[in-house]
């Protein structure tokens, strides 16, 4: 329900826009959001530009489950006394 | 110098308050793939799963009205309520018609200028400001035949709620990535320093879930609570300040009612005075009997991550998406359609 998906703003039209959802374009409205310029990736939510977004690249799933494994498992530095933390 | 880091507990509980989260999280399997150390608990982020069986009642009974032509999000069409949904409505022939935008909605209304045409309202802060503009939209149009049902909720109140419950003890919640597009990450800063649980707002890819819950964990083994924000690329503190100016010219927050949980209090937007002429509820005034949840249907208690559907007798039995007891199935986004599709 609160799905919004990425588009690129190709053309303003005064309170509306035209998207390209990567090949599928469409209008929309620029109702809610302020300051879009032809060229700015937004999110785009039931038919409205609600934020811009930036660009950004793919990272590796591995990657980032190593972090969160490194993480769970970093010791104590004073050797851990088995206090919970509430 | 390397940080001290605390041990902890067992399992830490976390939940994901957004129900396109829950979708996300349930599709991509990342549950099997996190450390069993952390569970996942789903929350009452599906709007759609909490709108009180009330509030279905009220649109049911205003579709079955004479010239009216009922709009909805795609969602609402088999939610049900005490007896019926809009979707059989449809079937049997009142005129209910799905659309992807309250802009759609208002178009259907200018070109039927005979009939009544009433746009139900469901959703969060993501929504309720691009309704609030169709809203002002109407009137500066001077469209007189369009209404708004509205069961617009806010997140902020069920948080706290959940919060500060006795029965559910969360260590950390997955923020919506993007309710918190408007709201910013500011607003969740007050439930974090009243109940010292951290809060991170997160993406919807795999990767930013996993990104989320390490953020999260991290807190929770140095001992601190803040609000971090890791969908950084869509999220800044401050939100977006001409949405929520929106939210505030054309609703005021009121006491609601959420499926299986009950009131929270300012957890409800309201139509203001000064767009009463739009407000079905002023149009309409229908009266509808107080909702009574399906028997064996523990919607409520899945909503607040205190079951599983898997401990409801109903699932997968009585209870399957192509028969829905209750919202948690009906909704695309719902935990229970979640795990039906896709296992826990």
């Amino acid at each position: 329900m609160c799905l919004a998906v990425p588009a690129r703003i190709t053309k303003i039209l005064g309170e509306k826009a035209v998207v390209d959802f990567g090949g599928v374009k469409r209008e929309i409205s620029l109702g809610v959001l302020a300051g879009v310029k032809k060229g700015d990736h937004v999110l785009v939510h039931a038919g409205f530009a609600i934020g811009k977004v930036t660009k950004e690249e793919a990272e590796d799933t591995e990657k980032v489950l190593g972090e969160l494994r490194a993480v769970i498992n970093a010791e104590s530095v004073n050797g851990g006394s088995g206090d919970t933390f509430v | 110098m390397s940080p001290e880091y605390i041990s902890i507990m067992k399992t830490i509980k976390l939940m994901e308050v957004c129900g396109t989260h829950t979708m996300a999280i349930a599709r991509s399997g990342i549950k099997k793939l996190l450390p069993k150390e952390v569970e996942l608990i789903s929350g009452p982020g599906c709007p759609v799963c909490v709108t009180s069986q009330e509030d279905i009642d009220k649109a049911l009974k205003i579709a079955g009205e004479e010239n009216v032509i009922m709009t909805t999000f795609g969602d609402m069409m088999r939610v049900p309520g005490s007896s019926g949904s809009l979707d059989r409505m449809k079937t049997e022939g009142a005129d209910v018609r799905v659309v992807y935008s309250s802009a759609d909605a208002l178009e259907i209304a200018e070109k039927n200028p005979s009939k009544r045409v009433v746009f139900m309202g469901v959703g969060f802060e993501t929504t309720s400001p691009t309704v609030a503009a169709t809203i002002i939209e109407a009137k500066k149009r001077g469209v007189k035949n369009f209404f708004v049902l509205s069961g617009f909720k806010v997140i902020f109140p069920a948080l706290e709620a959940i919060a500060g419950s006795k029965e559910l003890k969360v260590n950390g919640f997955i923020c919506p990535g993007h309710v918190s597009v408007i709201t910013g990450s500011a607003p969740y800063e007050p439930v974090v320093k009243k109940y010292v649980i951290p809060c991170v707002i997160t993406g919807f890819e795999d990767n930013d879930i996993i990104k989320g819950v390490t953020r999260l964990v991290r807190q929770i083994k140095r001992g601190y609570a803040c609000v971090e924000v890791e969908y950084k690329r869509a999220v800044k503190r401050s939100g977006n300040a001409k949405a929520k100016k929106l939210i505030k010219k054309v609703f005021e927050q009121a006491d609601s009612v959420w499926r299986g949980i009950g009131k929270i209090e300012r957890s409800g937007l309201k139509i203001k005075k000064k767009y009463e002429d739009l407000d079905a509820e002023k149009e309409f005034n229908v009266k509808v009997k107080k909702s009574v949840l399906p028997k064996g249907c523990v919607c409520g208690k899945v909503l607040q991550g205190i079951k599983t559907p898997r401990e409801c007798k109903l699932f997968g039995k009585k209870c399957t998406p192509r028969h829905p007891v209750g919202p948690c199935m009906v909704s695309s986004e719902g935990t229970c359609a979640a795990y039906f599709r896709y296992g826990s």
